[in-house]
Order: C-alpha cells, then sequence, then structure tokens
C-alpha cells in the first residue's frame, strides 16, 4: 500500500478588528462570511459590535494628542512608510483586490499600486497643507494674525467599498492631516483593510491613532455618528441615502463635521478637499509693539 | 466704589434718523407687506419705548423671497463679470461709511449697545467687510478653490441680535462676491439696521432681488433654512439652533456653516501685565454687554496672581458705567431684550445657589429697560453651570489654575471651542498655549478684535466654516 500524496493544507488567518494598535475579535464574539466576486466563501470576518466602536473611539481619543503634536514632517514619515510596507505586499493585496472584485490581475495590480501611489501623494501633503490653506492675515491694525490649520480631532469614516484604492483614498488625508481614526471597513470587502491594519501595525503608526472595525454598516454606523466624543464623519461608504441622512442628523447633536456621500471615481486626482473637510481653522493674534 | 470723575451727560442725538412707523419686507428691491398681513413691533430696550411695526414673514413671504433671489440670480448676479459685482458692493461699503452717524445711532437704539461700540466697532468694521470681499469677486480664480470656482446659488442667512449690521455684514458680503444672492433674516429685536441697509442696497441700485430682507422671528428663519431652493444655509445664533438647522438640513445639498455659542477661556499667566491684562479682561466679557458668542467668560487665572487679579479687576469694574447707550461715555449699555434678561438672572443666581461668590459694583441701574450689572462669580468650579453654560451677558466666573498644563486643560474642558485668550509676557509660552487650546480664534495679549481679513470661527459645538478672510469664501463656492 502507497501512502498518499501529501499535498500542503494552507495556513489561513484569522481577520480581526484593530483598536488600539492590538488584534482584538468582537468582543460580542460574533463573526460574519465575507464570500469572493463569485460567492464563495473566502473567510470569517469579525462583526463588530456598539461596545467595539466605543472601544476604538476611546482608543483614537487617546492617540489624539500624540498623533497631532507630532511634527508634520513626521507624520509624512508615517504614511510614507505605510506606502512602503504596502508595497512589499503587493502580491497578497493584488490576489485580496481579486477576490474582493473579480477583477482581472491586470487590473487588480493597477489597483494596488494606484492605492500606494495615492499614499505616497498624500504623505508628501503632511507638512504643505498648512502652508496652503493658511497664512499671515492683513489685519488693520498694529497686530501679528496668522491662520494655520488643525486637524479636527477623532474622525469616523465609513469606507467605500471599493476595498483598496476606496479605503486608502479616505483614509490617507484624515491620517496625514493628524486626525485620529475610527474607520469601519467595507461590508462585503473588508479583508484588504485588515490586511492594511497589519501593515499599519508595522509601519510605525502608533497604536490607536488608525482603528479598524468590520460588520454591519447598518448596526456600528449609527453608534460612531452618535458618539459625543467623535468629531468628524465620512459617509463615503454610506449607499442608502435614508442611512446616510439618518447618520448625518445624529451626528448634528455634537456638530460633527460630516462629508456626505456622492458619486466619485477614485481612479481621479483627489483634490484637497478630504484634507480641508477634516481640518480646522485657527487664527492666532497678538499685538506688535515694542 | 464712587466715581471718581463726574461725567456730565454726553448723548448723541438721534434726530440724525428717521425712524418710520412701520416697515415691510424687501424683497425683489422694494419694501412690501406680508402677505398675511402679520406684524411684531421692535423695542428700544433701554427705554422699553416701541420703536416700530416690522413685518412678519410667513412661509409665502420666505418663498416670495427666495423666489427673487433665485431670479436675480439666474439672470443677472451669476452672469455679472466678477469685477462688476466687486463695484456694487465697493458702493455698498461707501455708502455705509457716507450713512455710518446714521447706523450706528440706529443700531445703538434697537439692540441697547453703547454708541461708542456701535461707532467705532459694528459699523466701521461692517464697511470695512464689504470692502474687503469686494476686491475677492474678480480675484476668486487664486483664492485656492479650484481656477474657476461657481457660486452656490441662492443663500439663506439667518443673524444673530447682538452685532446686527456687523453680522449681517460678514453673511451677505462674502456671499454677494461669490456671486451668489440672499435671503436674510434679521433677529426679531434687532431688525432695523437690515432695513436700512435695504434701503442702502436701492441707494447704490444692486438688482432686484440680490439682496432680500425677512424680518421675523423662529417661525422664519425655519421656513428659510428649509426651504427646497436655497442652496446654502449659513447662521449665526445659539448652539441649540444650529443642532436643529444642522438635522434639518441632513440628507439634502445644501451647504452649511454655523457660527455658534461659545464659554472661551482668558487665561492669565502669573507674569501678564496686570494692568493690561485686567483692560482685557473687561473688554473680553463686558464688551457689549457680554452678548459676544467669543466673549471671554471664563478667567482662568494663576494662583500666585488671582487675589492681585482681582483686586484690580473689581477697581476697575467701579469705574464701568452703565446707562444710557446713547451717551459717548457709556461703557456698558442694555440687555437687549426682557427675555435675554431673565436668561441671565436665572444663570447668574444659578451660580449664587451652586455657591459660588457673587459681586457687582455699586451701580445704579436705569427705571426703565433691561439692565444688568457687570458681574463676576469668584470660587467657580468646572461643573458649576456658570463655568459650562454660555450665559451671553456680562457675567465672569473666575477658575484658578497653578501649572500652564492644568490651563489648557480647563480651557478645553467645554464642547464649545470658538475663542480664548493667553495673558503673558513670554512669547514661547504663548505659543506653546495658542497651539494646544482647541479653539477657533486666540487672542493672545489682546481680547474681541475682529477684521475682515482675519478667519473667524469655532472648533467643536461652537459650530463649523470660517468667516472672514480667504477662507470665509469657501463657504459661498463650489
Amino acid at each position: 500500500m502507497t501512502p498518499p500524496e501529501v499535498t500542503r493544507i494552507d495556513v489561513r488567518k484569522t481577520y480581526k478588528l484593530y483598536i488600539g494598535g492590538a488584534f482584538p475579535r468582537s468582543e460580542s464574539g460574533r463573526s460574519y462570511v465575507v464570500a469572493d466576486a463569485k460567492g464563495r466563501f473566502l473567510a470569517n470576518a469579525s462583526q463588530a459590535s456598539r461596545k467595539d466602536a466605543r472601544d476604538a473611539v476611546k482608543a483614537a481619543r487617546a492617540a489624539f494628542g500624540g498623533w497631532s503634536g507630532r511634527t508634520a514632517y513626521n507624520r509624512g514619515q508615517v504614511v510614507y512608510r505605510i506606502a512602503e510596507v504596502l508595497e512589499g505586499r503587493r502580491a497578497q493585496l493584488e490576489a485580496e483586490v481579486r477576490d474582493a472584485t473579480g477583477l482581472t490581475p491586470a487590473r487588480a495590480r493597477g489597483k494596488v499600486d494606484a492605492a500606494i501611489d495615492r499614499l505616497v501623494w498624500y504623505a508628501g501633503w503632511a507638512d504643505k497643507i498648512a502652508q496652503v490653506t493658511g497664512g499671515a492675515n492683513p489685519v488693520a491694525g498694529p497686530y501679528f494674525n496668522h491662520s494655520a490649520p488643525e486637524p479636527t480631532g477623532v474622525v469616523a469614516v465609513i469606507a467605500p467599498d471599493d476595498p483598496l484604492l476606496g479605503l486608502v483614498s479616505v483614509l490617507g488625508p484624515v491620517l496625514t492631516t493628524g486626525n485620529t481614526v475610527v474607520l469601519l471597513a467595507s461590508e462585503p470587502a473588508p479583508l484588504p483593510a485588515v490586511t492594511l491594519s497589519e501593515v499599519m501595525a508595522t509601519a510605525d503608526v502608533p497604536g490607536g491613532v488608525v482603528n479598524v472595525l468590520t460588520g454591519s454598516r447598518a448596526e456600528v454606523a449609527p453608534w460612531l455618528a452618535s458618539h459625543m466624543d467623535v468629531n468628524g464623519l465620512d459617509l463615503t461608504g454610506v449607499d442608502d441615502p435614508v442611512l446616510a441622512r439618518t447618520l448625518e442628523a445624529s451626528a448634528a447633536d455634537n456638530l460633527k463635521r460630516v462629508r456626505r456621500p456622492r458619486a466619485e471615481d477614485f481612479a481621479d486626482a483627489p483634490g484637497i478637499d478630504r484634507m480641508t473637510g477634516f481640518l480646522e481653522t485657527k487664527t492666532v493674534w497678538h499685538p506688535m509693539g515694542i | 466704589m464712587d466715581n471718581v470723575f463726574d461725567y456730565a451727560p454726553a448723548p448723541e442725538s438721534r434726530a440724525i434718523v428717521d425712524i418710520k412707523s412701520s416697515y415691510g419686507l424687501f424683497v425683489d428691491g422694494e419694501f412690501r407687506d406680508s402677505a398675511a398681513g402679520h406684524g411684531f413691533k421692535t423695542v428700544n430696550p433701554a427705554t422699553e419705548e416701541v420703536l416700530a411695526d416690522v413685518a412678519e414673514a410667513d412661509e409665502a413671504d420666505v418663498d416670495a423671497a427666495v423666489k427673487a433671489a433665485r431670479r436675480a440670480w439666474t439672470r443677472v448676479w451669476s452672469r455679472m463679470p466678477g469685477a462688476e459685482r466687486g463695484k456694487y458692493l465697493f458702493r455698498i461699503a461707501r455708502i455705509m461709511q457716507e450713512r455710518s452717524r446714521e447706523l450706528a445711532v440706529l443700531e445703538s437704539i434697537d439692540n441697547g449697545k453703547p454708541i461708542r461700540e456701535s461707532r467705532d466697532v459694528d459699523v466701521p468694521t461692517a464697511a470695512a467687510h464689504f470692502f474687503y470681499y469686494a476686491g475677492w469677486a474678480d480675484k476668486l480664480g487664486y483664492a485656492g478653490f479650484g481656477p474657476d470656482p461657481q457660486p452656490l446659488g441662492v443663500a439663506g442667512q439667518v443673524i444673530p441680535w447682538n452685532f446686527p449690521l456687523l453680522m449681517l455684514a460678514w453673511k451677505i458680503a462674502p456671499a454677494l462676491a461669490c456671486g451668489n444672492t440672499v435671503v436674510l433674516k434679521p433677529a426679531e429685536t434687532t431688525p432695523l439696521t437690515a432695513l436700512l441697509f435695504a434701503e442702502i442696497c436701492q441707494q447704490a441700485d444692486l438688482p432686484p432681488g440680490v439682496v432680500n430682507i425677512v424680518t421675523g422671528a423662529g417661525e422664519t428663519g425655519r421656513a428659510l433654512v428649509s426651504h427646497p431652493d436655497v442652496d446654502k444655509v449659513a447662521f449665526t445664533g445659539s448652539t441649540d439652533v444650529g443642532r436643529a438647522i444642522a438635522k434639518a438640513v441632513a440628507g439634502t445639498d445644501k451647504k452649511v456653516t454655523l457660527e455658534l455659542g461659545g464659554k472661551a477661556a482668558n487665561i492669565v499667566f502669573d507674569d501678564a501685565p496686570v494692568d493690561q491684562a485686567v483692560e482685557g479682561i473687561v473688554n473680553g466679557i463686558f464688551f457689549n454687554q457680554g452678548h459676544v458668542c467669543c466673549a471671554g467668560s471664563r478667567l482662568l487665572v494663576q494662583e500666585s496672581v488671582a487675589e492681585e487679579v482681582l483686586e484690580r479687576l473689581k477697581r476697575r469694574m467701579g469705574t464701568l458705567r452703565i446707562g444710557d447707550p446713547l451717551d459717548k461715555n457709556t461703557d456698558i449699555g442694555a440687555i437687549n431684550s426682557a427675555e435675554q434678561l431673565a436668561k441671565i438672572r436665572e444663570l447668574s443666581d444659578i451660580g449664587e445657589a451652586e455657591g459660588a461668590g457673587r459681586w457687582s459694583p455699586a451701580c445704579d441701574l436705569p427705571d426703565h429697560g433691561y439692565w444688568f450689572p457687570p458681574t463676576v462669580f469668584t470660587g467657580v468650579s468646572q461643573a458649576h453651570r456658570i463655568a459650562r453654560e454660555e450665559i451671553f451677558g456680562p457675567v465672569l466666573s473666575v477658575i484658578t489654575f497653578r501649572t500652564p498644563a492644568e490651563a489648557v486643560e480647563k480651557a478645553n474642558n467645554t464642547p464649545y471651542g470658538l475663542s480664548a485668550g493667553i495673558w503673558t509676557d513670554k512669547g514661547s509660552r504663548i505659543l506653546w498655549t495658542a497651539s494646544r487650546l482647541r479653539a477657533g480664534v486666540v487672542w493672545s495679549n489682546t481680547f474681541n478684535r475682529f477684521d475682515p481679513a482675519s478667519p473667524f470661527g469655532g472648533y467643536k459645538e461652537s459650530g463649523y466654516g470660517r468667516e472672514g478672510g480667504r477662507h470665509g469664501l469657501e463657504a459661498y463656492l463650489r
């Protein structure tokens, strides 16, 4: 009797949340099935709960002082480092994008490359946006007066379904400007977001600066929209107009800055409004005299 | 404390202003009655004398005004070259300067603020705002919002009663410069300078419908901001109303800017020049009777100098002159309305009941009108309502701190984030502190300065968007 031919069994990955620099499962113990573009089982992803969302906000708030207080140069280097580490994982990301979208290998590769390039673009903005949007104000009196942008605070981002390029296109601008982030990944295609979390954990992004949740938008997004310690809300990934309106109305309770969903092609040049939408302008006065 | 000097009365003549017995709505370049014939009275808060009957716009009136604004936008204003739009704004600025005495007297009569402030701050700054934005009208492509930014359309604007003409200027000047037309609702207690401004638009031959003024109270404002053909909502007022507006426009395409309440910390470090700081504290909280969203209503003073600062502050408060807003020596005028006076009294009583120490200088208040003496509360804890809620009156809450870090912590311990003040002789400490304060305007070694070129607006629950400067254009462009 000849022994059966041994084929190696894959070591599969457990897809978890990313909160405060750690990778917990949902405290609820729940998961949901993530399928590929043809409906085949890919993985069980964590199904985040209200408590997970609140833990993520808490981690993001704790990280805000440190991240926003870093020099812009340093933040730019950290965002650039994410792109560097992603570059080394292009094959993995290409496979994940193909699984999630059913794109051809060449087009999936194009998405990965564009996503990495987008992060490089935003990395370079970290120490330039203040010069572009701030400056000296020539007031009619003997005063030094100048305005500069500052990050809004904790921003909750509902990511779009474009699983990688869309993801970095919404994360990059809020991160590079010094906000801390609670990101709810694409509900049907969350796996690239989990991989991006693993990249950030090894790319000098301090724990808590970006927190990634996977799960149901209809369940989790309302907790983020109504959370009184969240300062901004990006609704890009909310396709349902009724849900979008409800979330925007909840966000009004503490006057969150809200970016409404709109049709956009992430292949286009992004412009700077994703950065300026989550920046505040601070104006400082001082008398001149001897 | 007795006044050191006796002052002879120095009243500004009110003869320069011709207040009509009744006013209509300003729609499509003309004054007209409200469709339903409803109206309200505006009173002089210093005397309780009724000044005029003013038309109250209902939904139909607001609709007519929005239609006029839309028509003017489509047919005239959006097609006009920026250089020509700008010339209308320059004209308006000049006419405001020409009629500045009239505007200042009318503002003080309708609002209750001292003539010194309406004459030296409100009116000149309002005119300057028009002059500033006039120059932007043909330069928008250089403002950093793309090479060919476009107006939004019709702007619905609702303004408060504390700086009636100045807030009108903050709203209308950038909107028009960017090519929008406007429907503006002034506050129900202070409609008169907005209606005089309507006459100025007529004198400037501004095309009909570019500026429409609808008078009324909350219902009128609600009809305006929720009108489906309004593209842009701009509001200055309370955080509660701002929240309601943000909810009402959720899910629409309307662009919104909100300039809401504040509870600013005015931080005095132990090395601050005390006399200057005391002047800054007084200006911070007693300017305009404290009816200022960015008022320095929380004095954070370093423990080691608290006693001295308070003693000198009280002495200075004893010299403030309260009374006739038209008297050129008056420092503190009338509270704008009976309703606001009741609110200030209520919160001050709560301050006392919660255990803070209340002090006001001895001062004679007039028999008629709405008055509240300058008041300081000591021994205030951060949990006290007078340390958390916007009083919007001449009431200062004093809190002490020991270290700079504690000052920053306490200053930021508020849902608001509009403004803050820093008093110290040390430059590095100013910049260290300013960078940590979560507030949109930081005055260091000064307070309550405003300029058309300087962006103004809040963090957190003080609202969003900026008014003034290049930044102020963004709210009115796509």
